[in-house]
């Protein structure tokens, strides 16, 4: 069987699973929104001054509330000891990572379109640069959290405290990707500097890191 | 058929995870099928575990054909013949996490059977099973064990598969510490379903 079927169905039955739950989805969402509303309260900003900060904002709430999400798709697969059936099996270990990732990317993306309307209302956001590269940053940002997210993620499985590990060990490998999404939503936003930079320096981090969970995840999948 | 006995912590399910490839051995090698490596034997193994490791907010028939899948089985009548096989309706439009615990029993060996494995791996597959259900998988490993299948079965219940194993293995502290050969054949075996 090829990556690419077993990709395949396993992206499906992620979705079919969150779409009668909506564990992920939810809990997400209830976070950002809270994320939002509490610092929209606590400041009280010029429309200038929400350009400048906003960027910061975004992702911040993004990552923590991306957390939440990484946390239930690797949870979902430890209850009865799923993950075992997948390891007894010869579906190539890539498929899994990938789909996961996906699946991950999909439930960040629906969050993120769900929460752009309410940060434009909350902090009176209207983009000075082309809008075109804030969908790029936020495209090459997603899918440089969750593609960490999820390695790491299945990686701290087996952890006793796995949900506490999984943020201590993602925060710090993220914080170049974080600099650089900020760094080219901030430049969209204000129009001051250009994001392009930030924008490659993105897409370089996705790629190493796809092809790095892609190399090691047979390893840490297999792991005892 | 090879029962695997022994007392709590003996390292009968450890056994089976070795086998199975889910744990490495500490020390030793382990050859399956005249290979030492896991990978080309996966497709021929089946193994069935304490934990269900089905997904709960699937139905059984959705559970088994991702299985399935895993294994380049892309057919649904696969799917529908094992859990026929062990006695589920596959139209049975219910999650797993409904199921009664004996079901879930039934559905898990169905996925350890769905790849007609040559290998299986069976921890306690009798446990919360009622005495009925039991009888009947016991009747159905027994013509698994007929068809050619060798079966590593860990159960406390060794009394359930009298005239069907071929050997007990008993285990202590994590070595075989005794085999006994039995003499079970077809003929045994129906003697041991027609018994009411």
């Amino acid at each position: 069987m090829s990556v690419l079927s077993v990709l395949r169905i396993t992206l499906a039955k992620d979705l079919r699973m969150e779409w009668r739950s909506k564990d992920a989805i939810n809990s997400m969402l209830f976070f950002a929104l809270l994320v939002v509303v509490i610092f929209s309260f606590s400041f009280d900003l010029t429309a200038d001054e929400s350009r400048q900060i906003a960027g910061g904002l975004i992702w911040v709430a993004l990552l923590f509330a991306a957390v939440v999400a990484l946390n239930q798709t690797w949870a979902r697969e430890l209850r009865n000891q799923v993950l075992d059936a997948y390891r007894v099996s010869p579906a190539p270990a890539e498929s899994l990572f990938l789909a996961k990732t996906i699946g991950n990317f999909l439930f960040v993306a629906i969050l993120e379109l769900l929460m752009t309307p309410l940060f434009i209302v909350f902090y009176n956001l209207r983009s000075i640069g082309p809008v075109y590269q804030l969908i790029l940053a936020s495209v090459l940002g997603n899918w440089a959290l969750v593609v960490n997210g999820t390695f790491f993620g299945a990686m701290s499985i087996r952890t006793r405290s796995r949900e506490v590990l999984l943020p201590l060990i993602l925060f710090p490998i993220s914080i170049p990707a974080l600099l650089a999404m900020v760094g080219a939503t901030t430049s969209t936003l204000t129009g001051e500097g250009s994001a392009h930079l930030s924008l490659v320096f993105l897409a370089v981090y996705d790629v190493v890191f796809t092809l790095l969970g892609l190399f090691l995840f047979e390893t840490v999948l297999q792991a005892e | 058929m090879y029962l695997i006995l022994g007392e709590n912590g003996a390292g009968k399910s450890t056994l089976l995870r070795v086998i199975a490839g889910l744990i490495h051995p500490s020390h030793g090698k382990l050859a399956i099928l005249d290979s030492g490596d896991l990978k080309t034997v996966r497709p021929q193994l089946g193994y069935m575990a304490h934990a269900s490791m089905l997904y709960d907010e699937l139905s059984g028939r959705e559970n088994l054909a991702y299985f399935a899948a895993l294994y380049g089985i892309r057919v649904q009548a696969t799917g529908d013949r094992a859990m026929r096989t062990v006695g589920l309706d596959p139209e049975l439009d219910r999650r797993v996490g409904q199921y009664s615990q004996g079901m879930r029993q039934r559905l898990s060996l169905a996925r350890a059977i769905l790849n007609d494995p040559r290998i299986l791996l069976l921890d306690e597959p009798f446990s919360n099973v009622d005495i009925g259900s039991a009888r009947d998988m016991t009747r159905l490993l027994g013509s698994m064990r007929d068809s050619g299948k060798t079966i590593f079965l860990v159960t406390h219940q060794p009394a359930l598969l009298e005239g069907v194993a071929d050997e007990s293995v008993y285990m202590s502290a994590g070595r075989i510490v005794e085999r006994v050969q039995h003499r079970a054949s077809s003929a045994t075996l129906q003697a041991a379903e027609a018994q009411p």
